[in-house]
């Protein structure tokens, strides 16, 4: 007998996992129905399977290896950027309480500007090139690991601090050894916040600003009515999100299982 | 050669003419004068009103805080800027590296020493058994109870060998039955080792049951009023307590210092 109802042998994470699972299956089956039965009319969407097809087709005939390459290209350096910036730039904020206090009101209403409407100045500052919408990336995604840099570090235990004292560390040796692992958990957010948000800005900005990569790529066919290709394109492009950002979560839930906090 | 250098010479660690003042729009005069030597293989522990310095009196002997005036000594050498080489501190607050294993958290320090594979195998291996850790070597501390964890910490210290241990109310967060076992573990370690212990507690009853000799200090700025020796051998445990004279030692410990605790809740006592 299994009076909870549940299948026997399951962890409640896995039954979770299951379970989301089970609805996005479902989500998507539904879409496949309702595509396949012109309750959504076929220019309007079409069915999941048609997508995934079409997607299929287009990497294996090499017609958007260009585009992949360009807004991975775009997305890592903004990436990559945005995580060294933010977190010296936290680091350094973190360390120095008066700039601090001048910038918090700053960084805590960043996402509301338009930064889009800055990309004239960015072309006229960098060229017509990937670099402004690279800028556009780390602009989006350097605050988010600023602040989880900063948060990391204010949460660093005192009594940690004083170890590395006890144990007679240099200030570099209580950084690696203290320090970073000490702050990883909020780092990592920080990480996953940062690559969300370049990619968005990334793609954003091809979308509108740019003549290739993967933004670029669905709003021609979105303007040439290649439906096929739009969607198979907005497809990979969601598959990538959830993929790398499902990735970075299993990752985060394992660090956060060690430490107690799952 | 002065008594007091003589004095300086047998003990184990001095403090002389101590005295600790935190700087600020309103300095805050902390400490002292403290004058105390703690010798070799001594067990001594400091009791005192909350607020009193024991902890500050315990930083500026590790060497994490320096006095404002007098000075410090260790194996008769002045301790100056940084924790000596030799010295052990376990904190009251959880101080286990969570992202490391118990058995990585006991290893810590050898590893950094560079000690050999081998020797710091032996060593940790000891110290887990030692103190009863040796099921949970490969759990995190986020697996621990309290006590557990703060057994690590003591592990971690114990594995260095250190001859001067310092305790900053480590039991403070464990419930009393712990808190004895604990005491017992503590005593073990103590005449294995031979290192000479300084534990800071607020608990009379812990520092009766552990120490040769107590100092009670007064309401800050903290001084030592009494310094009580209770006279235990050094084979003994938490039975202790049931011996006719702990209850006297516990009640000098209190007559000393409640005045001192009234006058530190801010009532005449």
């Amino acid at each position: 007998m299994n009076p909870g109802g549940h299948a026997p042998g399951l962890s409640r994470a896995a039954r979770i996992g299951w379970t989301r699972t089970a609805v996005v299956v479902g989500l998507v089956l539904l879409l496949e129905l309702l595509c396949r039965t012109h309750v959504i009319k076929p220019l309007t969407m079409i069915p999941p399977s048609v997508m995934a097809v079409e997607l299929g087709r287009l990497i294996a005939a090499g017609e958007i290896t260009d585009d992949i390459l360009q807004t991975a290209s775009e997305v890592g350096t903004a990436f990559a950027v945005s995580v060294l910036a933010g977190f010296a730039l936290g680091a350094l904020v973190q360390a120095l309480p008066r700039v601090r206090r001048a910038i918090d009101p700053l960084l805590a209403s960043w996402y509301a500007v338009p930064f889009f409407v800055f990309y004239p100045l960015l072309v006229a500052l960098f060229g017509m090139n990937v670099l402004p919408l690279i800028a556009i990336g780390v602009v989006f995604a350097t605050p988010a690991m600023m602040l989880s840099t900063i948060a990391g570090l204010d949460r660093v235990p005192r009594v940690l601090r004083k170890l590395a004292r006890v144990h007679r560390m240099s200030p570099l040796q209580e950084v690696a050894l203290i320090t970073l692992p000490s702050a990883a958990p909020h780092l990592f957010t920080g990480l996953k916040l940062s690559f969300a948000y370049a990619f968005i800005g990334v793609i954003a900005g091809e979308f509108i600003l740019s003549g290739g990569g993967l933004g670029y790529g669905i709003a021609y066919a979105y303007e040439s009515f290649e439906n096929r290709k739009m969607y198979a394109l907005m497809l990979l492009v969601l598959l990538v999100a959830i993929g790398v950002n499902g990735a970075l979560h299993v990752w985060e839930a394992r660090l956060a299982r060690r430490r107690g906090h799952a | 050669m002065s008594s007091n250098a003589e004095a300086d010479s047998l003990a184990h660690a001095t403090l002389r003419a101590v005295t600790r003042t935190y700087p600020g729009a309103r300095p805050v005069h902390a400490l002292g004068p403290i004058d105390v030597d703690i010798a070799r293989g001594e067990f001594f522990s400091v009791v005192g009103p909350s607020g009193c310095g024991k902890s500050t009196l315990l930083d500026v002997l590790a060497g994490l805080s320096a006095p404002t005036t007098g000075h410090v000594t260790f194996e008769s050498k002045p301790v100056a800027g940084q924790v000596p080489d030799g010295v052990g501190v376990v904190f009251q607050e959880d101080a286990s590296f969570p992202w490391l294993t118990v058995h990585d958290n006991v290893a810590f320090g050898l590893r950094r020493a560079g000690m050999e594979a081998a020797e710091t195998a032996r060593r940790v291996d000891y110290a887990i058994g030692f103190m009863g850790l040796r099921d949970f070597a490969h759990a995190y501390p986020a697996q621990l109870s309290g006590g557990m964890r703060q057994r690590v910490c003591i592990a971690r210290t114990l594995v260095l060998q250190p001859r001067l241990i310092l305790l900053d109310e480590p039991f403070g967060a464990l419930d009393q039955q712990t808190r004895l076992l604990m005491g017992d573990e503590l005593l073990r370690l103590w005449r294995e080792t031979g290192a000479s212990v300084l534990l800071i507690t607020h608990a009379l009853d812990e520092a009766a049951m552990l120490s040769d000799r107590v100092g009670v200090m007064s309401a800050r700025p903290g001084v030592f009023i009494d310094l009580v020796t209770t006279g235990w051998a050094r084979e003994r445990d938490s039975r202790i307590v049931s011996d006719p004279g702990f209850g006297v030692v516990t009640a000098r410990l209190w007559s000393s210092l409640r005045a001192e605790s009234m006058k530190a809740i801010g009532r005449e006592a």
